[in-house]
């Protein structure tokens, strides 16, 4: 289509001088979209395109390699002395510096350094001036942050073949130093070229473990000695008790005697309490609880069949899976089993029936960890199956409180040494929750997920901040807990008394409803077979039992009769009453008009 | 004259003797009093070689603090003279979690005194 533009000049008009002027844009041509046409093109989406005069650049991102430190030392040797002086001989050094002494700038220098020194020192006894001014004072409850955990340190197992972290123990004394139990606890899964150690590392260093300890067979769990933080005692997947010296190397120093041992792996291994510093406790799913000295492997000292029948009948035994002791309860100790139940026994029971003292059934898988409240001791915590118990002693049919199903299984619990009411407990989808019972009970207060796998084993350090979890892939993963759950709050002691008795009372009120109901399912059931009985007499004789009937039937028309006899006797009375009442106000108002 | 001249010669001499013992009594009361306050740990003496000319301490002790603080004073010293060159380090503090290590410098000598500050 061809735009025109026709401009016409008169040919008389030539060559006059040109009139510019200005007028509006006048539309020549408007060409419309023509639909029809449209259908031949497709509308394409929006694309942004950016267009930048730039240099490419790319992004890439880099991982360094994991570094290994190692710090040491250094001494530093004499030096600056003169040639000809050797520093190594007194009196070369003595004389010289009995010549320096006598030098001039020094004498002059000597009294003005002194008291500036000396202002200075001065300065410092006067005031402090790092000193915290408002130290002593109670911190004031400012609004709480959110409860919180950081990851410190992960300690990897340095082996190929990963293996589970199935035991840990921290070092008495201060906690610097962690002893991790490793092995495969899935049945018939350890491979043939999986390492048969376990570790012991150094907080600060997780690049290598500090001590390898070689046993013969994988370590199920360990123990630090509490009271000598060199010795530790472990018990290994074959059953066997094993007791190393820290100071004497890598290799154990003795073993147990595979006859006399554990026929299953030991599954917790206790330090006692006792003089020589020398008994530990170890529990395995064999069924038997055996005590041992370690001065002397070879044979155990006591043992006790777990058995509910009490006829120490191993066959009939319950495998334990976890035990526990409490240093300030040294008679008595308990037991978890793998059938669910708690047992409570008594070490200082002179016959093997009374040692067994009660059980507490709860779970419906293994116990897998079991601990005593450390404030309050007649309360203990169980975990199994999906749920976290807390028993009080007394109460033996069930729990005091329990939380609610969880997602996944609970693998491992325990108590916060610092807070009497907050626990730990583990999870095998690798979270890491944190309960505190007097802030919320239904949920854990923090929930923190600390690895992908499955975590099996937990250790709160002793002073309640630090929080060693170790993971099925052989990592031991180091938490630091905020200080608000590592502190202990104001009437926190008192509140959670409070709080266990109310549970327990409330556990006894239902115990003694339970009880009533069944009383009197019982005694009703009795009377009916009383009453079943007597009718089953009397049936036998059909004539007595009319007779009896006209008997009954007759003596309640005489009741009847009796009953309406007397009610109109007693109608009638009233009328005379009514009566005489009428009568006696007559005569008195005649007799007050007469007065 | 000449034995006017010798005389007073040897009377200037015994002067600066008397000056001397008394200086160095000086010397001696000022040290022994820094060593004897509240909450000094140790006192070192350094001479302008580095080399410790009396402390109270043992001997690796002192090496170690003398070479190290020689060092740690010649720096700062330098640094406060690039910023002024008319100016001059007199004294050091570093102040650590548990002591003071206090470094006075005069005429190249360095005299260092570790405290704890008492609070």
């Amino acid at each position: 289509m061809e735009i025109v533009h026709v401009y016409t000049k008169d040919r008389e008009e030539f060559g006059r001088q040109c009139l510019l002027s200005d007028r509006p844009a006048e539309l020549l041509l408007d060409v419309l979209p023509d639909q029809n046409l449209a259908s031949n093109f497709i509308q394409r989406s929006h694309r942004d395109q950016a267009v930048q005069a730039g240099r490419q650049v790319s992004e890439h991102q880099v991982n360094t390699e994991r570094f290994e430190s190692d710090s040491c030392g250094i001494n530093h040797v004499e030096g600056g002395w003169p040639k000809d002086i050797n520093p190594l001989d007194m009196e070369q050094t003595i004389r010289f510096r009995k010549k320096a002494e006598k030098d001039e700038s020094y004498l002059t220098s000597i009294p003005q350094l002194g008291s500036v020194a000396e202002y200075c020192g001065r300065q410092n006894n006067a005031v402090d001036i790092y000193q915290e001014p408002f130290d002593g004072w109670e911190e004031v409850e400012e609004s709480p942050e959110p409860p919180s955990a950081k990851t410190i340190n992960i300690f990897r197992d340095p082996n190929e073949v990963k293996r589970t972290v199935t035991g840990l123990s921290w070092h008495p004394d201060g906690g610097r130093k962690l002893a991790a139990a490793y092995s495969c606890l899935d049945f018939q899964k350890a491979s043939r070229d999986m390492s048969l150690d376990s570790y012991i590392w150094d907080v600060e260093n997780p690049n290598r473990p500090e001590l390898t300890l070689k046993p013969a067979s994988p370590l199920v769990c360990l123990d630090y000695n509490p009271k000598d933080p060199h010795t530790l005692v472990g018990g290994s997947y074959n059953g066997q008790i094993v007791y190393w010296d820290t100071r004497r190397g890598s290799q154990p120093v003795e073993l147990s005697s595979v006859e006399h041992s554990h026929r299953d792996p030991v599954y917790k291994i206790i330090w006692l309490q006792s003089k020589t510093g020398t008994d530990a406790f170890s529990a395995s799913t064999d069924g038997q609880v055996l005590w041992w000295d370690v001065r002397r492997l070879s044979e155990p000292t006591e043992r006790l069949v777990l058995d509910p029948t009490r006829e120490g009948n191993l066959d009939r035994a319950l495998g334990a899976i976890s035990l526990e002791f409490e240093a300030t309860m040294p008679t008595k100790f308990m037991v978890g089993t793998e059938q669910g139940l708690v047992v409570s026994c008594n070490r200082k029971a002179k016959t093997p029936t009374e040692k067994i003292v009660c059980t507490y059934d709860g779970h419906h898988g293994p116990v897998y960890a079991l601990q005593r409240n450390p404030f309050f001791p007649k309360n203990f915590l169980t975990v199994g199956d999906w749920t976290a118990r807390i028993w009080s002693e007394d109460i033996k049919e069930s729990s005091i409180m329990c939380t609610k199903y969880q997602m996944s299984y609970l693998t491992d619990a325990c108590w916060s040494p610092v807070r009497p009411s907050v626990f730990f407990t583990l999870k095998m989808d690798g979270m890491l929750d944190v309960w505190d019972i007097l802030f919320k009970q239904s949920d854990p207060t923090l929930s923190l997920k600390v690895c992908d796998r499955a975590l099996y084993s937990l250790r709160v350090q002793d002073n309640g901040r630090l929080v060693a979890c170790g993971s099925q892939q052989g990592e031991t993963t180091l938490l630091e807990i905020c200080s608000e759950l590592s502190t202990l709050q104001k009437n926190e002691k008192s509140l959670l008394a409070a709080m266990f008795e109310r549970e327990t009372k409330r556990e006894k009120i239902l115990e003694a409803r339970q009880r009533e109901i069944r009383l009197k399912e019982r005694s009703r059931s009795e009377q009916s077979r009383e009453e079943e009985i007597g009718r089953e007499d009397g049936e036998d004789d059909p004539d007595q039992l009319i007779a009896r009937a006209e008997r009954d039937f007759f003596n309640q028309v005489e009741a009847e009769l009796k009953r309406r006899e007397r009610r109109e006797e007693e109608a009638l009375r009233e009328k005379d009453v009514c009566e005489e009442k009428e009568v006696k106000d007559e005569e008195e108002a005649g007799r007050n008009e007469a007065s | 004259m000449s034995l006017q001249r010798n005389s007073t010669i040897l009377l200037c001499r015994m002067l600066t003797f008397f000056i001397f013992l008394v200086n160095q009594a000086q010397v001696e009361e000022t040290l022994k009093r820094i060593e004897a306050s509240k909450g000094v740990i140790g006192t070192i003496l350094v001479n302008a070689e580095g080399i410790p000319i009396r402390t109270t301490l043992d001997n690796s002790t002192t090496v170690q603090y003398a070479e190290l603080l020689c060092q740690l004073s010649m720096l700062a010293r330098t640094t406060v003279r690039d910023i002024d060159p008319q100016n001059d380090l007199t004294f050091l503090r570093i102040r650590s979690k548990k002591h003071e290590i206090m470094v006075a410098l005069e005429n190249n000598y360095l005299l260092i005194v570790i405290q704890n500050p008492c609070e």
